[in-house]
């Protein structure tokens, strides 16, 4: 507890970082509370098409093409934006750690051969990966969550190879090795918790460029057809674009706000959790 | 930085050095390579069904036997480790296959392409390193003021915006409000233009697409080059500068810059693969006739052959950049040992 409050008052001390985390509650809040206010399927032809926003009361972000509710799409798209952007992170954690973890602590030929695969995955251009590897096996929640992931552990295993080399020379888990501890027991619960503070930055950092991927993918055509989602509102509205320009413009505002707020706290998150290089 | 006093035996030395670390690099870079196309081939395996069950459902009910013989003709009845053979021997050829779409071969479409690509990418390489390392310079020199917040508000700004969306509010703005740039295709149509008026014309259509671009990339740029500065500002050689009674500007921009300015060209190599995926963004928005734009076609078109071929030149592009940017660093810093 007293941890928890020396953290945030290194968090605070940095106005931006209590901005960005403002605007990812908000965004939060209304993720899981906005379905509770405005229900309906963001499908529906709800009123009128080309309704511009502030024209109806009952529709205050106007409509589309069709005439389904943007304000029902925005609170479904954040909802489709958080949970792939989590998801996609947590699996690249997935990756990035075993990969980085193993190729840091063993060292030798196991190393190598990880990182020449890392350096493969980081020499293709991610974002054309990332389409092709959808646009192949079909666009689905899965295989976009998927695909993200597989063009993002690469960060996340070099991270943690790092600190897995320098770690792994320190006294205390030298003394781990003495006592006769058994090496996945070093490796998780002595070594990966010393290293959490920078993969925990760099989470957050990853969520909101998952964010932006999964924006381009389904602005691309590349989406889930279930799921109604921001990149694909923008989509939507590109083909009224000269006219009815607000169907692209507030989707790709609610991008902004929620990648915008995940990089600011990022950046809060490493200056609290790297007191060292808070003067920077 | 100077090298005009270094012995021409020494000089020697180090080009033969250059060489040999060049031929390592490219031996590397064969190997990776491999592994991609490995990688493609394994892709484009798993996927659900083959080339001809696609084509099949292209063409619509075409006959059992007529789906076999298509199949041998194109190999696919052989076991998979002949076929990988295959693929590499085809891809070392260069090779790419056949676009059945387009009735090209996929190399010829690619190499079509290409050149509006990398007109592209080179804009805005120019215009992401260049505005990226003013801005840089900006902030450092007036650190912690609200000149240097309003530049990394700016800067954040800019890692947070969807290119795309940012492309299409810029026509929205540019083209259709202010009717200032085109906001598509990449010259106009139908028009008669002597070269001069030819190159204004592709110069006007490429204004928006190239700065749309190179949105995330200035803001890489800008936040580098201010730390970067910020680093150099503190060393020795420029209290020694200062001390001297040399002005601010000076300092700034023949002292501390050519030297912060290194670390940026490590960025440049990164900056190919991240440029060719945001190019299929900007270039669908745009209309802009490069790979990019072809990729999004085949994506429509199913043409998986097609998109496995730009994935393997796009790696192809990253790998040869890497090699430039490294031997580029090592000329501009001599400190540098290649070898």
């Amino acid at each position: 507890m007293e941890g928890l409050r020396d953290f945030w008052r290194r968090y605070r001390r940095k106005t931006s970082a209590v901005i960005g985390l403002a605007l990812l509650v908000l965004v939060l809040v209304v993720a899981l509370f906005g379905p509770l206010i405005v229900s309906g399927d963001p499908w529906d032809m709800a009123t009128m098409p080309f309704l511009w926003p502030g024209a109806d009361a009952a529709y205050p972000l106007g409509s589309d093409t069709l005439g389904r509710d943007i304000l029902t799409g925005i609170i479904h798209g954040s909802r489709v934006s958080l949970l792939i952007g989590f998801s996609a992170t947590v699996a690249a954690l997935g990756i990035g750690v075993t990969v980085g973890a193993l190729a840091g602590y063993f060292r030798g030929w196991i190393d190598d051969v990880l990182m020449r695969i890392t350096e493969i995955f980081q020499t293709v251009p991610t974002f054309l990966l990332a389409v092709v590897l959808v646009a192949i096996f079909k666009p689905s929640m899965l295989t976009i969550v998927l695909a993200i992931s597989a063009v993002t552990w690469p960060s996340i295993a070099r991270l943690v190879r790092a600190e897995f080399l320098s770690l792994r020379e320190r006294e205390f888990v030298q003394s781990c090795v003495v006592i006769g501890m058994g090496e996945t027991r070093i490796i998780f619960r002595q070594i990966l918790p010393n290293c959490l503070p920078p993969i925990i930055v760099m989470s957050s950092v990853m969520v909101a460029s998952a964010i932006l991927t999964e924006s381009g993918l389904s602005f691309l055509g590349l989406g889930d057809p279930n799921l109604m989602s921001w990149g694909t509102m923008i989509g939507i509205g590109r083909e009224a674009m000269r006219t009815a320009w607000y169907m692209s413009a507030i989707p790709g505002v609610a991008i902004l706000i929620t990648v915008l707020a995940l990089n600011l706290v990022g950046e809060g998150l490493n200056d609290a959790l790297n007191p060292r290089l808070k003067n920077r | 930085m100077a090298t005009d006093s270094v012995p021409t035996a020494a000089k020697r030395g180090s080009r033969q050095r250059l060489l040999r670390y060049l031929l390592r690099r490219i031996g590397q870079a064969a190997i990776t390579l491999i592994a991609i196309v490995v990688l493609n081939f394994v892709i484009l395996h798993l996927a659900p069904g083959d080339a001809i069950d696609v084509l099949a459902g292209e063409a619509g009910g075409a006959g059992p036997e007529y789906l076999e013989q298509m199949r041998r003709a194109y190999g696919l009845d052989q076991p998979i480790y002949v076929q990988m053979v295959q693929y590499l021997w085809n891809v070392a050829q260069l090779n790419f296959g056949f676009s059945f779409r387009n009735n090209v071969s996929v190399l010829e479409l690619i190499m079509s392409r290409l050149p509006a690509t990398l007109l592209l990418m080179l804009a805005s390489i120019l215009i992401s390193f260049t505005a990226g390392v003013l801005l840089g310079v900006f902030a450092a020199r007036r650190v912690n003021t609200f000149a240097d917040n309003a530049v990394s508000v700016l800067a954040l700004l800019c890692y947070a915006t969807p290119l795309f969306w940012f492309g299409l509010m810029a026509i929205v703005l540019f083209t259709v409000k202010l009717g200032w740039l085109p906001g598509n295709g990449m010259y106009t149509i139908a028009a008669s233009f002597n070269w001069f008026e030819a190159t204004l014309d592709v110069l006007r259509h490429l204004v928006l697409p190239a700065l749309s671009l190179a949105l995330f990339h200035m803001a890489v740029y800008t936040r580098l080059m201010r730390a970067s500065m910020l680093e150099v500002y503190g060393l020795d050689y420029i209290r020694t500068a200062r001390a001297k009674g040399l002005s601010q500007r000076r300092v700034a921009f023949r002292h501390v810059l050519p030297n912060a300015i290194l670390p940026m060209v490590t960025m440049l190599g990164l900056q190919i693969g991240a440029l060719l995926g945001g190019a299929v963004l900007i270039e669908t928005v745009f209309g802009w006739p490069g790979l990019g734009r072809l990729a999004f076609d085949a994506i429509l078109q199913r043409d998986h052959n097609l998109l496995i071929g730009i994935l393997l030149f796009g790696s192809a592009l990253v790998i040869v950049a890497n090699i430039v940017t490294d031997l580029v660093y090592a000329w501009l810093d001599p400190r540098i040992e290649v070898a």
